[in-house]
Order: structure tokens, then sequence, then C-alpha cells
């Protein structure tokens, strides 16, 4: 079976480390894209600049609050766009606010996940996420 | 804190909605579960003023009116739009796939025919959409007072 590639665009090197961690010690063949800030994030999905011959995910696992462009502004730009708008996009946030909740399955977020404080938490969390969208659901085919 | 969450199941199958509701039972966290085994009962159901669920199992192949449709009106209805629909269906066809997640659907899983896998996948989507995922708040166009 092809590695499912997931990119994960987070700023916060701590929890990079913990996701990448947590990612590889499962069993499913996956390959993790990193990417630190908004706005290469937008040039990776976008297949811009350096990033013109970026592969697009299988699926995305996306920070809130990420320095230049927003994740909202990053969710936004791929539902709106007719090619990207099937890729799933689990959103991956501190943030527990209602009104980050809200807005963000306004704007077509597959689901909201928030980052648990506690690492073994978190580290279970990751792996929940990664063997529901992988094992369970039907991804859509790679673009 | 005892919150209960209000799933919609749509879905016409008699042995799958049996198999869906005992998936349910051995839910850790209190559940109510509604039915609707048509597409047109369901588009008149968000059109409607009851109380609008927290989550929504949505079967494709529906009676007079597909879950494609039903999941358009769910996203085109402000009151409804943000709901998670997790489309649950036998079909394994790529375009529905796509068409799915297109139309906004939240995920998409193809009911396995074996039995205990179908409780298995149950229990998944129970853990990771009630358990892990933060679901939008209550719906505050509460339509029940209108």
């Amino acid at each position: 079976m092809q590695a499912i590639e997931i990119l994960l665009i987070e700023d916060n090197p701590g929890d990079i480390e913990i996701t990448r961690q947590s990612l590889n010690s499962g069993k499913i063949n996956n390959k993790l894209q990193v990417v630190m800030d908004g706005e290469e994030a937008l040039d990776y999905l976008f297949q811009r600049g350096k990033h013109e011959k970026s592969n697009l995910p299988d699926m995305i696992l996306l920070d809130l609050n990420l320095p230049k462009v927003s994740g909202r502004e990053i969710l936004k730009a791929l539902k709106e766009d007719e090619l990207r708008k099937s890729i799933p996009v689990i959103i991956l946030s501190s943030s527990e606010a209602a009104a980050d909740i809200d807005e963000s399955y306004q704007l077509h977020a597959n689901c909201f996940v928030t980052k648990p404080v506690q690492l073994e938490t978190f580290m279970d969390v990751v792996q929940v996420i990664e063997s529901f969208w992988i094992n369970i659901v039907r991804l859509p085919d790679q673009l | 804190m005892t919150q209960i969450i209000d799933i919609l199941l749509i879905e016409d199958n008699p042995g799958d909605i049996e198999l869906i509701k005992a998936g349910f039972d051995e839910a850790r966290m209190a559940i109510s579960l509604n039915v609707i085994s048509d597409g047109e009962e369901a588009i008149n159901f968000f059109d409607g003023d009851e109380k609008l669920p927290d989550l929504v199992l949505l079967d494709i192949n529906l009676p007079k009116v597909s879950g494609f449709e039903v999941l358009k009106a769910i996203r085109s209805n402000d009151a409804s739009s943000n709901i998670p629909v997790v489309v649950l269906t036998s079909s394994e066809s790529e375009s529905d796939v796509t068409n799915s997640y297109k139309g906004h659907a939240n995920s998409f899983i193809t009911k396995p025919v074996d039995i205990n896998k179908f409780l298995e996948v149950m229990k998944s989507i129970e853990n990771f959409w009630l358990t892990i995922v933060k679901l939008p708040s209550e719906q505050t166009a509460d339509r029940s007072y209108c």
C-alpha cells in the first residue's frame, strides 16, 4: 500500500516532535511533511515557489495560530478551491474556545481536536486520529 | 455533568439501523439516537423547527432523495451548516467518496459487510467523534423557540 501523505502545519517545535514520534510509533505506513508557517503552507498546498513540485497530501493536520498567515485563512483557501476542498483537514489546536471550534466547522474543517496538555495523552490522541482517518475512514483518491 | 449527545441517523436499511443502535448501546456517554428513513423526510426535518442534532450519520442511497441532496440541504441551511456529517454507506465508489468530501461531508466511511467489523467501526466512530473531537457548540439558533 502506498504511504499516506500527511501534512502537518504547525509552528511549535515541541508539538511537531510529539506528533512525529506518535505517527512513527504506529503500524500505519505514513509520510509526514511539516511546514512551520502559514505563508509557506499556502505555497506548499498551492504548489508555488520552492514547493512547485510538492505532492498534495492525503490529509492535513492544521494548527490555528501560525506565523504570517493563520490556520483559518489556510482552511478557507483550501475549502474554496475546487480541487483541494476534498482533502480532509483536521484542526489540531491548543484552543478550546467555542468561537474557534464553531468558526472552524463553518469554514468546513473536517473536525476539530484540542491538543491535550499532557504529553502521553497528546500522543494517544494523535494515534487515535491516525488510526481513525487511515483505518476507518475512506480518504479521497490521491490528487 | 451529563450531557446528552443528539445523533441523527439517516438510514433506510432496518438491519443497519439495528446494528448502529447496538453499536451505540455500549457507548460510554449518554446518546439520544433519532432515525429518519428517507431522504425527503430528512430534508423536511432540517427545514423544520425541531431541535438540531450534534452529529449526523448519513447513508447515501436513500429512498426518494439521495444522501447527497440531504447533505446539500444541511450545508445550505444556516442553522445546520456546521453540524458534522459522517457519511456511512455501503458504497465504495470513488466518485461517491470525492463527491461527499466536496459536498463538505466531514468523513466518509464504508460500512463493513462483516457484523463484528461493523460494530468495531461504530466503536471507532463513537471514540473519535464523541470523545476526541470537539463538536460545534449547541446550535444557537434554537428553532424550537421561534
